[in-house]
């Protein structure tokens, strides 16, 4: 089986188990929501001021719900040992990776088209005409945020304490990320808006650099 | 064990030598006088740190590579030297910051990059410690430690292109840089005597780290064999 299909067998393995309980996009959601509101009353920003801190807050906002979100992502395999029958189906391990990376992507992005209307409604930061540019920038961001997020799912899957341990494996290797994601969506925000070729380049580098990484080290990563 | 005394003083000496040339024999800086005189031990530290987190990287792989032991013992001696030297970093430089930029710490690329760095592997000192069994702790400590590094050039980047303060790099640093002979001097004997201090230290750990695990292999040895007794009498 090449690595494509697996990955897309594993995909939609996860988005049947996710369909049935909801119970990881409804939490995403909920507690990104809780963070746009939370912001609200510990800044009270004016219109002006949320368009400036805006795009911090919205990536602050994805990260925490990432690294709560990918937690269970390989942690959920343990209950019933299920990933010792992944490792034993005869797929290259990189596929396993790559499945549960996109899985995890989608439900990022699911729960993004929530946040980001609700941000623009509730901050009056309109997005109109940046819709397109936008979700490129979310794109990459996502994607970069996804790679190491599941690589480091498996990893603290196995510690104890793993809930606590991620954020704290995750958000560090996350800052030039974060950087260059606010940044870029900061210059989509700003009056004209623009697409910021470099730091679109920034997070693809860094989105090329960790996949790579991914795909090199996998084989390590699953094994018992 | 005698030559190893006789290595230590001589490093003491070395350091202190080091300590007397960068406070009495470097000349005064023409705008910073007597705070300057730090930099003699904030660059050579953040060599050394810098040197550990490399060697870190190394015996990552080379854990990866070939499972020995002593690979994973490496990694975790010089990462604990690395935060070491990355700590003495962090300690001098807002203390010469504080009376020469005015204020102890600002977002700059380097300083960020290092604090960065400083967390990173902090972070996985704390897995290491989270992860109960040998061989997995080694291997997915690894896979850490090589993401943690491919890290430091894209933190470094991104806090460049965001806002830089720090000095330029005043050795090879373009036209205008360059040390006063004397200052060159002083610093290349700084360099060597904390380059020296850590990988003696690292050494040391590293020892310290082979000898832990062959005490905790002898205990499990001891236990299994003591089990064995007490259960047949239990029967």
């Amino acid at each position: 089986m090449t690595t494509p299909h697996a990955a897309w067998i594993l995909l939609t393995k996860e988005l049947r188990l996710e369909l049935r309980t909801r119970e990881l996009l409804n939490a995403t959601i909920v507690f990104s929501l809780i963070v746009v509101v939370l912001f609200s009353f510990a800044f009270d920003p004016t219109a002006a001021e949320a368009r400036r801190y805006g795009p911090g807050l919205l990536w602050i906002a994805f990260l925490f719900a990432g690294s709560l979100m990918l937690n269970p992502s390989f942690a959920r395999e343990q209950a019933n040992d299920t990933l010792d029958a992944l490792r034993l189906a005869p797929v290259p391990p990189f596929a396993l990776v790559l499945g549960k990376m996109l899985a995890n992507f989608l439900f990022l992005a699911i729960a993004e088209c929530v946040l980001v209307p609700v941000f623009s409604i509730l901050y009056n930061v309109s997005l109109a005409g940046i819709v397109w540019r936008l979700i490129v920038v979310l794109f990459l961001g996502d994607a970069g945020l996804v790679i190491t997020g599941t690589v480091f799912s498996a990893v603290s899957a196995h510690a104890r304490m793993r809930e606590l341990l991620l954020p704290l494996l995750l958000l560090p290797i996350l800052a030039p990320l974060l950087i260059a994601a606010v940044e870029a969506t900061a210059s989509l925000f700003a009056d004209p808006p623009a697409l910021d070729r470099t730091w679109l380049s920034v997070l693809a580098g860094f989105d090329v650099v960790f996949l790579t990484a991914s795909w090199i080290l996998c084989d390590y990563l699953l094994e018992e | 064990m005698k030559l190893r005394i006789l290595i230590a003083v001589a490093l003491g000496a070395l350091i202190m030598f080091a300590g007397y040339a960068a406070l009495f024999i470097a000349p005064d800086e023409a705008t910073m006088h007597a705070i300057q005189r730090i930099f003699y031990f904030h660059l050579p530290s953040w060599i050394a740190c810098f040197t550990a987190f490399t060697v870190v990287f190394v015996a990552n792989i080379g854990w990866l590579a070939t499972r020995r032991e002593k690979y994973d013992a490496l990694a975790v001696s010089a990462a604990e030297v690395g935060i070491m030297s990355c700590t003495i970093g962090l300690i001098t430089g807002p203390l010469w910051a504080h009376p020469v930029w005015g204020i102890w710490w600002t977002w700059d690329a380097r300083l960020t990059t290092t604090f960065i760095l400083w967390l990173l592997y902090i972070s996985y000192l704390l897995l290491r410690g989270l992860l109960d069994e040998p061989a997995r702790r080694a291997t997915l400590s690894a896979v850490f430690g090589i993401f943690a590094f491919l890290d430091v050039p894209l933190v470094y980047m991104s806090n460049r292109l965001w806002r830089t303060q720090h000095p330029q790099p005043v050795i090879l640093g373009g036209k205008n840089s360059g040390l006063n002979p004397i200052m060159a001097k002083v610093l290349l004997v700084c360099v060597i005597a904390v380059l020296a201090v850590m990988v003696l230290v690292l050494i040391d750990r590293y020892r310290l780290e082979l000898l832990r695990r062959e005490a905790d292999g002898l205990r499990l040895e001891i236990e299994s064999r003591s089990a064995i007794p007490a259960g047949d009498s239990g029967d």
